[in-house]
């Protein structure tokens, strides 16, 4: 019986979501997109039919070898663990547990604070407030880098937290947030958007770019 | 990154409570926490993630000092919010815990999370299935031993 395609749930701007496109193309694993609009309808993620699928109300979700998985990390550690090649985690235990580290810096310490759930809350504040909890976070995670950082993140090979990393600028960005203080951030985000997995993903060539914005 | 936990262990100090498990279950496996089937370890991580991106962060010290007045009823709202989800998860992955019968990562982040939301007065009436694992978890010796009102720095009035 042949398996059906993987099917992600996804919208182009979402920083989780980005992340487990990348994973996908770095495994070089085929699947189908359905893109859930954030900002349409008052967020597709709201619907009835999208809560069946995932309870959660939020993106990424993705459907694969017959169950639904949520949370970025979740989702990435199941693809490592089942679809090991290209590995994007190191073997060594202690390696391991710095990737883990800046990874969840990032999905738990740093993006949570500056979703769009939380900055429809902030109203006209929206801009100071992600600023805020983004070079908060920066800063902290500059410091780790200085550390850990070869080429990418921990060492010279991609893992994990480089997933994390690039969203998280792309969004700093967005947040006019002056990335000037961190070099080694900036330093590894360049290399890591040379990479043929981490454009393919990106949220300018995704089926539901709008025009405007499409590479 | 000037928050807690962090543990020195193996010459090397971890942050992230989540990665710093991770180490001692790949350091230390045994009694694991978490399953050996890649679908139910996923669930394990998927419950985890919930709780401690989705749910804790928002209502953190370090959030709350912002709000204010609004404390209370902000700290509630994703409570709330996430907990809504994390019932109707719960009800398709639980046995006697989280994920089945044997205690994981998920539960680990369960019971301090419904701490919390105790602590800022949720009613917690409508998950009965996250209701019924906390009790069934705070029976465990290692989940009293390590209850905050427990610890070196537990404030008297506060002492189990």
């Amino acid at each position: 019986m042949a398996s059906e395609k993987p099917i992600l749930y996804s919208y182009y701007r979402s920083s989780c979501s980005w992340r487990v496109r990348i994973a996908l193309a770095l495994k070089g694993i085929a699947y189908d997109q359905v893109p859930v609009n954030l900002l349409k309808d008052g967020g597709q993620q709201f619907s009835a039919e999208f809560k069946a699928l995932n309870p959660m109300k939020q993106v990424p979700a993705l459907k694969i070898d017959g169950i639904i998985l949520s949370q970025s990390l979740a989702i990435i550690h199941y693809l490592e663990e089942t679809r090991p090649n290209p590995r994007l985690l190191p073997q060594d235990p202690k390696k391991r547990a710095q990737v883990r580290m800046i990874s969840d810096h990032i999905v738990s310490g740093i993006q949570p604070l500056q979703n769009l759930s939380i900055l429809e809350q902030m109203g006209e504040k929206k801009m100071e407030w992600a600023q805020h909890y983004i070079t908060s976070g920066f800063q902290a995670l500059e410091q780790i880098l200085q550390h850990t950082a070869g080429r990418y993140c921990v060492g010279d090979e991609v893992s994990m937290a480089d997933l994390c990393l690039v969203p998280q600028v792309f969004n700093a960005e967005r947040y006019k947030v002056d990335l000037a203080p961190y070099p080694t951030i900036t330093k590894i985000n360049k290399a890591l958007l040379e990479l043929e997995a981490f454009k393919v993903s990106h949220p300018s060539r995704q089926p539901d770019t709008p025009t405007e914005m499409r590479a | 990154m000037k928050q807690v936990p962090a543990l020195k262990i193996d010459g090397i100090i971890l942050s992230q409570s989540l990665a710093i498990i991770h180490y001692l279950e790949e350091t230390r496996p045994n009694p694991r926490l978490l399953p050996q089937d890649p679908k139910k370890r996923a669930q394990v991580r998927m419950i985890s993630d919930h709780i401690v991106s989705g749910i804790q962060p928002l209502q953190n010290l370090s959030i709350l000092e912002q709000m204010g007045e609004k404390k209370m009823e902000w700290a509630q709202h994703y409570i709330t919010s996430g907990f809504q989800a994390l019932e109707q998860i719960l009800q398709h992955t639980a046995g006697r815990y989280c994920v089945g019968d044997e205690v994981s990562m998920a539960d680990l982040c369960l019971v301090p999370q419904v701490f919390n939301a105790e602590r800022y007065k949720v009613d917690l009436a409508p998950y009965p299935t996250i209701t019924k694992i906390n009790k069934a978890l705070l029976e465990l010796e290692a989940f009293k031993v390590s209850h905050p009102s427990r610890q070196p720095d537990t404030p008297t009035e506060m002492r189990a």
